[in-house]
């Protein structure tokens, strides 16, 4: 089974975020950068069914070479070998063109991305790619097995799940569940990751679909109102008649 | 020139959701001087269907036949981009929820177009077309320009609201046929009754602070007493723990939501949950630790023991309830 993941490099959750050039690109200064989370339990989920099943796994970024220890970090989890698309990646679109191009000429079985990256929340580049490729695709996937041509998937609908079939190739988009928790990387792991191949493609002509022209933030909530606790009374009226929610 | 808003059905019933989705398909075409198309894929009733137009959609087109019965992001995106293609639509409105997720980016393919998931406002300018997303998990806003003549956006519930905009209706049949596909649904279990959290407009939502399983009893009776559309919801470690279904989590990897009241007792606040709530109108907070982040993003604040708190509380909303 020849699977790919595809990762994105993000800012930690719990970063202060802000943003730099009139506000037009995020500022990287001083931040620690992670794998996405939700790729971060498809690719433990997929590292567990290789160890299982046998396989092998590649996994891949689009980002500059600031990336490369991220990519550095899944081989460390247990992929096999990585690749960078070097191009900042700025469009879904162009994102999974990119990635669709390396699928070309490389024909993996299995191609596996987050439910949706952290930073832009998009959740679009595991489906543009599965139409490009112009094969299945199951999101919101929550359960995950292979077996030999074919994936049996669980994923989240409203209110239950759907139990899906699909042959290879498909692509599909993992969440919170489809692994218990995030695979951390033993000393051994980290070791071998060095040595692991990583390597560079560059990007095939593309224009962007879409431009981030200028970000902003919040607009900072006024000071919380506290109510005490002996007086409910007095907050039921306050929703009722200040914020007018009951 | 036209919008073509896609309009799910839930058993053959639309929902609010629904017609905000239509709302702001109106919106646009009133700024591009066109159309709204809304397009309905399954079984839905002629009387459910003519809801539509009170929000603005000059034209309904029904697909009906049996072969969608079953979701299948395939079909269903081929048969959106067919009908985009039909009424020459170069705006296409999707809701933002895990279906259309795994469909407006293969309809964005389709139609070559460029995609904006996630938005929370009309465009601001449709030449060029600008519109505003949320981004980094609710912490920023990003305005976003697409350079393709076809847009496809995909709209946050509770976001725009609704508008009505009465229009006389065509409601026509359409047809697509169908893709071949390699995935199939072999089994389907659905959890029928309680509303989903995303589309509760009251939470009553508990974090590890309310320390047992049992001591959600106050939350449901606080969900019961504020009516059908109050839900209980609850933190991941509360999921984790399994004192509460999975479907209940609201946070980063859990659900998003965007009720008009959040209540958020014995929960701390920590980041990855705020970034489920901060669509949230108004957010309510009971927590022991005066300390607790979760009170710089509320609203309103109770500095109290969950378990103490919570039956003044219902108390209290009771009396109002039963003297509304």
């Amino acid at each position: 089974m020849k699977i790919l993941v595809c990762i994105s490099h993000v800012p930690d959750t719990t970063a202060k975020i802000s943003f730099v050039n009139d506000n037009k690109d995020y500022n990287k200064e001083g931040q620690q950068f992670i794998i996405g989370p939700n790729e971060e339990l498809a690719l433990t989920s997929a590292i567990d069914i290789k160890d299982a099943k046998g396989g092998s796994i590649t996994a891949l970024t689009v980002g500059q070479a600031e990336v490369e220890p991220t990519l550095r970090k899944a081989l460390a989890m247990g992929a096999d070998d990585a690749i960078r698309v070097n191009a900042e990646p700025k469009d879904a679109l162009n994102v999974a063109t990119q990635i669709a191009e390396i699928v070309k000429n490389n024909q993996y079985d299995v191609i596996v991305t987050g439910r949706e990256s952290i930073d832009y929340n998009g959740g679009q580049v595991g489906e543009m790619l599965a139409e490009l490729l112009d094969i299945p695709s199951v999101s919101g996937v929550n359960g995950l097995d292979l077996e030999e041509g074919k994936a049996i998937l669980q994923r989240e609908i409203d209110g239950g799940f759907e139990k899906i079939e699909c042959e290879f190739p498909l692509v599909l988009s993992g969440q919170k569940g489809i692994a218990a928790e995030p695979k951390i990387p033993a000393m051994r792991g980290i070791m071998m990751a060095r040595r692991k191949p990583l390597t560079v493609v560059e990007p095939i002509a593309f224009d962007d679909a879409t431009e981030v022209l200028e970000h902003s933030l919040p607009e900072s909530k006024a000071a919380c109102t506290m109510v005490d606790p002996e007086n409910m009374t007095e907050l039921v009226r306050l929703l009722h008649e200040e914020a007018k929610v009951i | 020139m036209s919008v073509l808003v896609y309009t799910e059905n839930w058993d053959g019933q639309f929902k609010k959701l629904s017609f905000e989705l239509v709302s702001y398909a109106r919106t646009i075409a009133s700024q591009l001087s066109t159309e709204v198309v809304a397009l309905s894929i399954g079984n839905v009733a002629d009387d459910e269907l003519n809801k539509l137009a009170n929000y603005g959609a000059d034209k309904i087109l029904n697909l009906s036949s049996e072969d969608y019965n079953d979701f299948n992001p395939q079909h269903y995106s081929n048969a959106i981009a067919e009908a985009a293609k039909k009424e020459q639509a170069n705006v296409c409105v999707f809701a933002n929820n895990i279906r259309t997720r795994a469909i407006a980016p293969r309809v964005t393919v389709k139609l070559e177009a460029g995609f904006v998931s996630g938005c929370v406002a009309a465009p601001e300018s449709t030449s060029p077309f600008i519109v505003s997303k949320k981004a980094f998990s609710g912490k920023a806003f990003a305005r976003v320009q697409i350079n393709k003549e076809n847009k496809v956006l995909s709209l946050n519930q509770n976001s725009f609201g609704i508008k009505e905009d009465a229009k006389t209706v065509n409601v026509e049949g359409f047809e697509c046929a169908l893709k071949t596909s390699k995935s199939k649904i072999v089994e389907l279990k659905k959890n029928t009754g309680k509303m989903s959290v995303l589309d509760a407009e009251i939470l009553a939502s508990g974090g590890r602070g309310l320390k047992k399983a049992e001591n959600f009893e106050l939350l449901e009776k606080l969900a019961d007493i504020l009516g059908p559309t109050a839900t209980v919801a609850c933190t991941k470690p509360v999921a984790d723990l399994e004192w509460r279904p999975h479907s209940e989590h609201v946070g980063q990897t859990g659900k998003v939501v965007a009720p008009n009241l959040y209540f958020a007792i014995g929960i701390s606040g920590a980041i990855q949950h705020l970034a489920g709530i901060t669509s949230s109108k108004i957010i309510v907070s009971i927590n022991s630790d005066k300390d607790a982040p979760i009170f710089e993003a509320s609203d309103y604040g109770v500095i109290g023991d969950a378990m103490d708190v919570m039956p003044k509380l219902n108390e209290a909303i009771k009396a109002f309830k039963e003297n509304a």
